[in-house]
């Protein structure tokens, strides 16, 4: 039986607003991927333990407080720490244009902004994966 | 996969989750794994936890697994969502109450979809319980899916099933019906700080006194209604005739009834408790010759559900499945019925499954 897409959703910082959170995790759940939903409020350590316990294929990550060039490459460093290189990590949320291009020297694949159509995101994930489904 | 063995049977996080993954695949090569860890299984003990949606399963097993942390004891989790049976995706949320155990290196836990399972767990639970006790858990806690009144097979793979209730879901008819309410082995009222709470936990004593009287081959506590006994104020017009005496409890203590105790998740309440009680009830248990008894029993019924897996599999590999088209044909043109052509494709199966290769080798 070929393997189910596990995706872990998170929302890490002190910003309260996972509305977007949940449409892409509901969105997500349609297109037939296992969405573990972790809630507000995630340190990245806390992000990084749930990844590895729940052996996800994808780490994706809302930001709308503005603490995104700290808080995404730490996940990508607390991972590279735990030997992890088959998580395909991305983002977004409210990133200004200009950390863009930061953001993904420091490992997180792509970064989506509001009004991303959720099929944009879905492709992203099932044309990136970094471990082979069967 | 002896290297992913291994490193699980060393306590290895990752090598853990990512054997759960292929079980849950049901990759041929987890099986293989399943019999290299048979020697490092046995010694965790399984709790159940079960009861309707919202009924705060998740935040009790956070709060749980926070007691058993207190007592020194490492803390497995698998907690069971749904799967849409339309995209076969699902949310996996009850991790959301126990994220504030994520980074404690004595807890482990993990959210499976049922993946089409209805009896309140997924096919996986039973090898998932085997890993992480392997890796070294001596709780395992298994959270299943809010369940209605049917989904019991969290019974099969848990050596105490606490099921957790709360005020204001029905009447005293919907204690007593089978199913779900026939496999608690510790009952629970959550959120007791509701309305009606002490009258849940009266409902569930009265069916649980019943069901030790009729197991006991005794005739129930004849006079007043149990329930109306206990609490004379509970019926309105507290039928007991004047200078009728109640009948005290005719439940000998020595009797073992599931206890029922009355809980508050959210802010801990009676959770120690609880904890107490579970450890009790795994402790009589061991002492009894129970526990190998209730395990031989789970064994038996997971052998046979293997078997039925087994033969799903093999009825989706192409030569059975041209065997059962061409039978189907014969079927609709009426050259033979049903079950004449359901015994040809048993013994089909049984052929194929003669050199069926066996998972360790």
């Amino acid at each position: 039986m070929e393997r189910k897409i596990r995706v872990l959703v998170a929302k890490p910082g002190l910003d309260g607003h996972d509305r977007g959170a949940k449409v892409i995790a509901r969105s997500l759940r349609d297109a037939g991927m296992e969405v573990i939903y972790t809630g507000l409020r995630q340190t990245p350590e806390q992000i990084v333990s749930a990844a590895i316990q729940e052996d996800v294929d994808v780490i994706a990550m809302s930001i709308l407080s503005g603490a995104h060039n700290h808080l995404f490459p730490r996940v990508v460093e607390l991972l590279k720490e735990q030997g992890v290189d088959d998580v395909l990590v991305f983002g977004g949320g409210v990133i200004p244009e200009e950390d863009i291009p930061f953001l993904k020297s420091k490992g997180i694949a792509e970064v989506f902004g509001p009004g991303t159509p959720t099929s944009k995101t879905i492709d992203f994930i099932k044309a990136n994966l970094k471990r082979a489904l069967a | 996969m002896t290297e992913l063995v291994r490193r699980c049977i060393a306590g290895d996080v990752r090598a853990a989750a990512r054997l759960i993954t292929l079980l849950e695949s049901q990759d041929r090569e987890a099986y293989t794994a399943l019999y290299r860890l048979k020697d490092h299984v046995g010694h965790a003990h399984v709790i159940g936890i079960t009861g309707p949606p919202g009924a705060g399963k998740s935040t009790l097993a956070d709060k749980l697994i926070a007691q058993f942390r207190a007592r020194g004891l490492k803390v497995g989790v698998l907690a069971v969502d749904p799967s849409s049976p339309f995209s076969g995706g699902a949310i996996l949320g009850d991790r959301l109450r126990m994220q504030s155990h994520a980074t404690d290196r004595g807890v482990f836990i993990r959210s499976l979809a049922t993946r089409g399972s209805l009896g309140g767990i997924s096919k996986a639970t039973h090898g998932a319980i085997r890993v992480l006790d392997a890796a070294g858990y001596d709780i395992i806690l298994v959270e299943t899916v809010g369940v209605g009144q049917s989904e019991i097979d969290v019974v099969r793979v848990a050596d105490t099933v606490v099921l957790v209730s709360v005020p204001g879901l029905g009447d005293d008819i919907q204690v007593i019906k089978a199913g779900i309410m026939e496999i608690g082995d510790i009952f629970v009222v959550n959120k007791a700080d509701r309305d009606g709470a002490d009258r849940v936990v009266r409902e569930l004593r009265a069916m649980l006194e019943t069901q030790a009287q009729l197991t006991r081959g005794q005739a129930p506590a004849s006079g007043p209604d149990t329930l109306a006994a206990r609490d004379p104020g509970f019926m309105h017009h507290a039928a007991i005739e004047p200078g009728a005496q109640p009948p005290a409890t005719q439940v000998d203590p020595g009797s073992e009834m599931p206890p029922v105790l009355k809980t508050i998740a959210e802010n801990g309440t009676g959770v120690a408790e609880l904890t107490d009680t579970i450890l009790r009830h795994l402790a009589r248990l061991a002492s009894t010759g129970e526990l190998e008894r209730t395990r031989l029993e789970s064994i038996k019924y997971q052998l046979g559900q293997f078997v039925f897996e087994e033969i799903d599999h093999l009825l989706g590999t192409t030569a059975l499945t041209d065997v059962r088209d061409e039978l189907a044909r014969k079927v609709f043109a009426r050259k033979t019925d049903v079950y004449s052509a359901g015994v040809a494709l048993f013994k089909s199966i049984l052929q194929q499954g003669a050199d069926h290769g066996h998972p360790q080798t």
